[in-house]
């Protein structure tokens, strides 16, 4: 039996209630939201049943929206079922005071880096991460680059030293 | 032993029979910039720590700032082996992001493209793959005919290495005859060199002794790993992202997946070697559909979409229409739909993700490069525990890691 967007929205909501929620359709992908404690309970039941056989951890990442109160980071799982085809996205929110998440790295040991990636430009706190350091940035940095609260230079700008840039 | 007693050792000095070893970050065993700080018994490996991160750009960053087209030469720089897969990859992600519907034309010209950067990409790994076992000849041989292809990305963009190759909805310009001129000297001449290559290799005793049971890896653990692409293919799981997802009219060929059984260092060389024999039927097949349109039809090499695709240069000096749209493009004015769009393109060495998430604003909010060599040279470690220093080096360059995409 083919797997459909509509099966998996049954099996989640039967399964969890309404701990899941967001349910939409973009671009073909079914994803749906989230409470942060819920989400290893959540991959593993992705992950376990069946049925549904998302055992392939495609993609984790992470999403600064400044003004979502309560939940300014968000942390997005892409998961495949290749024997199927289908591809699903579920995110999670946390604060930015609090930001704790629980690690995937038991079920999939390719959220390893993925995390620490997380980690390293957003500042996400994985739970029980066998090695949560810096990955691709310096270990002295004391900051979260990614988040929007470091903008990118302005190119209009006109106070620069246009010596120091030979253009002077 | 009394007299000894008073020297102080660090603790656990004399417990410690490994050694530890720094490969790199610039070693000519690793072609590229990449640490391991290993831990060596003798000569097998006993552990391993990978370091990332020596070529960071902060591309993901640098792309919130930056309108569609310009986020284009970023990708150049992730797999600069591969650099024209990457940009199709974007701009396929851009137009299904607007929905934009490309010509049948357009998909075949950019699947030629993309297969010849298929071949470029695999045929630098296999070669060095070989260097790494001792034999120089190979490398040196086909480098001559990835110099074809160079000329053929040159012929069509300008460019050779990072390419920028293509816009949003099709072409910069029309392929010249020179192009195809090009092209079908490479058809012609490749197939030879690449008999030769697998002639050198395939069945020669020294390489399958090296390679043969070194690095391997299980299905299972592959794809716990994330691992895709001719990895994961070598380990026996025919994922292809041109199969499972067509895009750019993938469906319209016919070709096969090659798969390996036990995922190591020759099943790995045998799946790229393959797959470059399928990439060049891939494009004898594009090649003769693109023949086959005529007329006006075979002069068509962009959809139409002004609000994306910069108008010819001689309608910007000489009408309204095209003057505003060129200036609407070039400074960035266009509001994208709000919305978000995962979409993958089988890249050089794997599954290449593009997470875009838009406000409704003119750049993206967020832009993320799922880049699979990331992903899975976490392995490296569970590949190389317990092996041979040696063994450790082929690994790392059969593995296909660019630098460049790693670090993004």
């Amino acid at each position: 039996m083919a797997l459909t967007n509509a099966y998996i929205q049954e099996k989640l909501v039967e399964k969890f209630n309404d701990q899941v929620f967001q349910f939409s359709t973009d671009s073909g992908i079914l994803s749906f939201e989230s409470a942060a404690e819920n989400n290893l309970k959540i991959l593993q039941f992705l992950y376990e049943e069946s049925s549904l056989g998302f055992t392939f951890l495609t993609d984790l990442c992470g999403v600064n929206y400044p003004d979502n109160n309560g939940a300014e980071l968000v942390v997005v799982y892409h998961l495949h079922n290749f024997i199927q085809n289908i591809r699903i996205r579920f995110s999670i929110g946390v604060p930015v005071a609090k930001p704790d998440v629980f690690t995937a790295t038991k079920l999939f040991e390719s959220a390893n880096w993925m995390e620490r990636e997380t980690y390293d430009f957003f500042g996400v706190n994985f739970i029980g991460h066998p090695n949560l350091k810096r990955i691709l940035n310096v270990d002295e940095m004391d900051y979260f680059p990614l988040r929007k609260e470091f903008p990118l230079e302005d190119q209009t700008r006109i106070d620069k030293d246009d010596e120091m840039f030979g253009r002077g | 032993m009394e007299q000894q007693s008073n020297i102080t050792l660090p603790k656990g000095s004399i417990e410690k029979t490994t050694t530890t070893l720094n490969i790199g970050p610039t070693h000519p065993a690793t072609h590229g910039v990449f640490q391991n700080i290993m831990e060596v018994d003798g000569e097998r490996v006993v552990s391993t720590e990978q370091t990332v991160g020596y070529i960071h750009r902060a591309f993901e960053k640098l792309a919130e700032r930056r309108p569609l087209y310009q986020i284009t030469p970023i990708t150049d720089r992730l797999n600069y082996c591969s650099s024209p897969i990457n940009n199709m990859g974007w701009h396929i992600t851009c137009e299904r992001f607007l929905k934009i519907d490309l010509p049948k034309r357009v998909d075949y010209l950019r699947v030629i493209i993309m297969e010849l950067s298929r071949i470029s990409d695999h045929l630098i790994c296999n070669s060095i793959v070989g260097v790494d076992t001792g034999a120089y000849t190979g490398f040196l041989y086909v480098m001559q005919y990835r110099e074809l292809i160079y000329e053929i990305y040159e012929e069509v963009c300008g460019s050779r290495l990072t390419t920028n190759i293509g816009r949003i909805g099709g072409f910069e310009r029309n392929f010249t005859n020179t192009a195809f001129t090009k092209l079908e000297k490479f058809l012609n001449e490749y197939p030879g060199v690449l008999r030769e290559f697998e002639k050198l290799f395939t069945r020669n005793r020294i390489f399958m002794e090296r390679t043969q049971g070194t690095g391997g890896i299980s299905a299972a653990r592959a794809m716990n790993y994330g691992f895709t692409g001719p990895n994961l293919r070598a380990a026996g799981v025919d994922y292809d992202v041109r199969v499972q997802q067509p895009y750019s009219s993938y469906q319209d060929f016919d070709f096969k997946v090659p798969v390996g059984t036990t995922g190591d260092n020759y099943d790995r060389f045998l799946v790229r070697n393959a797959e470059m024999w399928e990439s060049i039927s891939i494009i004898q097949q594009a090649y003769q559909k693109i023949q086959e349109f005529k007329g006006a039809d075979a002069e068509i090499y962009h959809a139409d979409v002004p609000e994306y695709y910069l108008p010819k240069k001689e309608d910007v000096y000489t009408k309204m229409e095209a003057l505003i749209w060129h200036f609407k493009i070039i400074m960035g004015e266009i509001n994208l739909p709000k919305g978000q769009i995962y979409s993958a393109v089988e890249g050089g060495n794997g599954e290449l993700g593009f997470y875009l998430i838009s406000d409704g604003g003119r750049t993206p909010f967020r832009l993320h490069f799922r880049r699979p060599c990331f992903i899975y040279y976490q392995a490296f470690e569970e590949l190389i525990k317990g092996g041979m220093l040696s063994d450790a080096v082929v690994t790392l360059s059969s593995l296909n890691l660019i630098a460049g995409e790693l670090d993004a």
